[in-house]
């Protein structure tokens, strides 16, 4: 029987009973479940949190606690394209810092910000792990790796319209 | 590149990258020998035997702390509970990418290292905790665990044996300190990263109170070409004792050819990696400073890198090999601008259990932030150079997990070595910003 919550979707719920198997508590399934939960509407809002802590049986608190911990689990919404650009170190050395200047003139947003027409959501990452390629963004799940100013600008460009 | 038929095997893994091909379970049978060792193992061998190859093999773990693999997997008790080997694929470290070559491109090297260490240990489920970023990587990864899955290397009665063992994918979800074992021990628990007080150590009381090890995905990966070649030979690809085998090198910033490079473990100086593998300085420029071992690691000077790249050369000249990822300067980089950037990111990322590490990281990021973006209206005092290195030395040390001491580390050597740089900035005499860092 297909269970619903108030805001998650049956989605959630079948690919939750799928993992359910592979762990020795409910608990563990608290970080899936958010990842789960954020593929619905792109972030978790409280009602999405409070869903997530009825499905694992927890307190709504405990939930936001442990969302609240990880930069990935958005608890505000953000735009249909995230860009977050690293600016660690690595990337640093090779420029990053000029592309999130670029980046946020371009989308005419600071960094943090969420374009008006909610294409676009600019954030600053740290390391993300693409040192020998850098600098690197990640564009939503994706990662442009190499990135200069003229591919920064061509994928903004080409992220503007149509389909995200 | 690829390696002659003829030729001693000098790199495990370089040769495998870069064709995504590679990555199939056809191309690890067929071209890497893949999973007679883990047969082998299974149907030969004594968890004891190979936990003595490995110890022989000189493998120490890839992740950052170097620690003996074979020593880690026999602390693991033999009690009557279930045995977990969690695999640390948080790959966090700034300057750190090589795992991820491991998992793009040789994916069933970490699969059959799993499935021996897990016979070692006495483990029938294997968690790899991977970064949440690496959502791809994730995938592909999957992807070789369902081609395992189904040939039997994985699940019931794996390769014709009696053993069970399954591997499940966790995805952290952005926190640097998750790459901690016992970090990720909670975050694979459904909590939040904060490190745990040890002892009890993971090998008592790790995931779910249970006996657990938790290991780097290169040295996992590395694993079956132990058994392969036998520990004593593995351990001969290491030029320098108490180091066996090879080392993944994530090579980046101002050099020419930036990239992930192996090396025999202990064969080579910082400075013949820097010129040789990544083609010197970019720009025709002059060197100023290496950052050896991840951005935790105390920065060296350009006069300091004729040292033998690997773990005891660098401890002894004040550093560490960390994840063997090397962050290259050049002579125009803001050496203050790029401690601020660095002590940035401990700031954020502390999680905040242990007070010197969640004040002193703010503080020192704030004071770092007021000498670099304040330099001329006197809110930076020459005072402020000495009370960096005064809270960097209250953290150190002081801190329940390692990230208090990779925040102070940095800070007291970049001043140490780069103080007048620092004095220039309090003097408010800062001439052009410079582009780098």
């Amino acid at each position: 029987m297909a269970t619903t919550g108030k805001v998650l979707s049956e989605k959630f719920y079948t690919a939750m009973k799928k993992l359910e198997p592979r762990y020795p508590n409910k608990k563990a399934l608290i970080l899936p479940a958010l990842h789960e939960a954020q593929k619905e509407h792109g972030w978790l809002s409280k009602e999405t949190l409070e869903d997530v802590a009825n499905y694992i049986g927890v307190h709504p608190a405990q939930i936001r606690e442990v969302a609240s911990f990880y930069t990935m689990y958005n608890l505000k919404p953000v735009g249909k394209m995230h860009l977050k650009i690293c600016t660690n170190v690595a990337c640093c050395l090779r420029g990053a810092d000029e592309l999130m200047e670029y980046a946020e003139k371009k989308l005419a947003i600071k960094c943090g910000e969420t374009t008006p027409d909610g294409r676009f959501t600019l954030s600053e990452e740290e390391c993300l792990g693409a040192c020998t390629t850098a600098p690197a963004m990640m564009a939503n799940d994706d990662y442009i790796e190499n990135l200069d100013i003229n591919s920064l600008s061509d994928f903004i460009e080409k992220n503007k319209g149509g389909q995200a | 590149m690829s390696v002659e038929a003829n030729t001693p095997v000098t790199k495990l893994f370089e040769p495998h990258f870069w064709k995504d091909s590679n990555r199939k379970l056809e191309y690890y049978l067929d071209k890497m020998d893949g999973y007679k060792m883990a047969k082998k193992v299974l149907t030969e061998m004594t968890p004891d035997q190979v936990i003595d190859e490995v110890k022989k093999a000189n493998l120490r773990g890839r992740g950052g702390a170097g620690f003996p693999m074979g020593m880690k997997w026999s602390f693991i008790p033999k009690v009557d509970k279930p045995k977990y080997l969690v695999i640390n694929a948080d790959e966090s470290e700034p300057g750190t990418c090589k795992d991820r070559q491991i998992i793009r491109y040789t994916p069933h090297a970490l699969i059959e290292g799993i499935i021996i260490g897990s016979h070692a240990i006495g483990c029938k489920h294997s968690y790899i905790y991977i970064r949440g970023e690496y959502a791809r990587e994730a995938k592909l990864l999957q992807e070789a665990i369902d081609e395992a899955y189904a040939k039997g290397y994985l699940g019931q009665n794996i390769l014709g044996t009696q053993n069970t063992l399954d591997i499940t994918i966790h995805r952290g979800a952005g926190a640097y300190i998750c790459g901690e074992e016992t970090g990720l021990l909670n975050s694979l628990e459904g909590k939040r990263g904060e490190p745990r007080v040890k002892p009890p150590f993971p090998a008592v009381s790790g995931a779910f109170a249970c006996p657990t090890a938790v290991n780097n995905v290169e040295s996992v990966a590395t694993v079956p070409f132990v058994m392969r070649m036998g520990g004593d030979n593995f351990a001969k690809l290491g030029k320098i004792d108490k180091s066996g085998g090879t080392r993944l090198i994530s090579l980046s910033g101002h050099v020419n050819k930036p990239g992930v490079y192996e090396i025999g473990a202990g064969s080579m100086t910082l400075r013949q990696i820097i010129e040789d593998l990544g083609g010197g300085v970019w720009k025709g420029r002059k060197l100023k400073a290496v950052v050896p071992g991840g951005s935790s690691a105390p920065v060296l000077s350009a006069d300091e890198i004729d040292v033998v790249y690997d773990v005891e050369p660098l401890q002894k000249v004040g550093t560490m090999m960390g994840s063997a990822a090397i962050m290259v300067c050049d002579d125009t980089t803001d050496m203050v601008k790029l401690l601020l950037r660095v002590t940035k990111f401990y700031a954020h990322e502390s999680c905040g259990q242990c007070t010197p590490c969640r004040e002193g990281c703010q503080w020192m990021e704030s004071i770092l932030h007021r000498i670099v973006h304040h330099p001329h209206d006197g809110k930076a005092k020459p005072s402020d150079i000495d009370m960096l290195t005064d809270i960097a030395g209250n953290i150190g040390g002081k801190t329940l997990c390692a990230l208090g001491d990779a925040a102070a580390g940095p800070v007291i050597s970049f001043i140490k070595k780069f103080r007048p740089e620092f004095e220039a900035y309090v003097r408010g005499d800062v001439k052009e910003r410079v582009r780098h860092a």
